[in-house]
């Protein structure tokens, strides 16, 4: 009974957080903006719910399997956000920018990153 | 060796947690295949201390649970951000050392920095990882170089 409530609760939350990042994907101006919503939905949500299934389908295999999706969702989700933001910006998209900081650091950089900074 | 052995066993461990079903014939089946893959690895020589870092052991684990609650946190951050009526959003692009001394802990750092929400990694090159924030906060927070720091207690003196 317990178990049941706490696994309801973590579904419940984590559809809540795939809820607010899909509203985060649509009220965010651009699409590196729009990526640190989607990521809501990668990290917090699915944990959420994968706990709470877990808890449903106690210590099985599927348990198991679950702790395996999670793991490599873990590792897969950041390399393809990454691929991602650096397609958009070989592609020529310009962030929307309210303050770029990437001039402060010395011209240690300066010298490649060809087609990043326009 | 040692590594491929590790890799061996890791991967008929991977096996038996998936099988579900443990009959002499089967198992025989997972050893062969497990074997087979870890000298294909071998051949393929991506069983190096990239491809399966198996060296960082203890440090490793206790690095996990530290970045998940500061997933947690940064998450709720971001929900806070979207659900507010006035988007106060303040994106920032910078740059930010990375001092790992190994490529592992490199693309550790910068995968870390993509997978906490706010923030994302956009390029790695020479020790410095260009970095797309949605805030000047959590600009700041990364800038801080506090998760640079667990990255490189992590990477210890390997």
């Amino acid at each position: 009974m317990f178990l049941d409530v706490l696994s309801w609760i973590l579904i419940l939350s984590g559809g809540v957080f795939g809820v607010i990042s899909a509203i985060g994907v649509l009220r965010m101006p651009d699409i590196y903006t729009r990526m640190h919503a989607a990521s809501i939905a990668d990290t917090i949500a699915l944990g959420l719910m994968c706990g709470g299934m877990m808890l449903q389908a106690g210590w099985t295999i599927v348990t198991i399997k679950l702790i395996l999706i999670l793991v490599f969702i873990f590792f897969a989700s950041p390399t393809t956000t990454h691929a991602l933001a650096k397609a958009a910006i070989a592609g020529g998209i310009k962030p929307i920018l309210h303050e770029d900081r990437r001039k402060k650091v010395s011209d240690k950089t300066s010298n490649k990153g060809k087609g990043e900074k326009s | 060796m040692f590594r491929k052995l590790g890799l061996a066993v890791a991967l008929f461990a991977l096996w038996l947690l998936l099988s579900g079903i443990y009959q002499p014939l089967l198992i025989s089946f997972g050893i062969a295949s497990s074997l087979l893959v870890a000298w294909i690895a071998h051949r393929m020589d991506v069983a190096d201390h990239e491809g399966f870092p198996i060296h960082l052991g203890v440090k490793a684990v206790t690095y996990w649970p530290w970045l998940v609650w500061e997933i947690i946190k940064a998450n709720i951050d971001v929900a806070l951000i979207i659900i507010k009526p006035n988007l106060q959003i303040t994106p920032t692009m910078f740059y930010s050392n990375a001092s790992q001394k190994t490529e592992v802990g490199q693309v550790t750092y910068a995968n870390s920095i993509t997978l906490t929400p706010g923030t994302i990694s956009v390029g790695v090159a020479d020790g410095t990882v260009e970095v797309h924030a949605l805030t000047t906060s959590s600009a700041d927070e990364v800038i801080g170089g506090r998760m640079d720091k667990r990255v490189c207690q992590m990477e210890g003196d390997n």
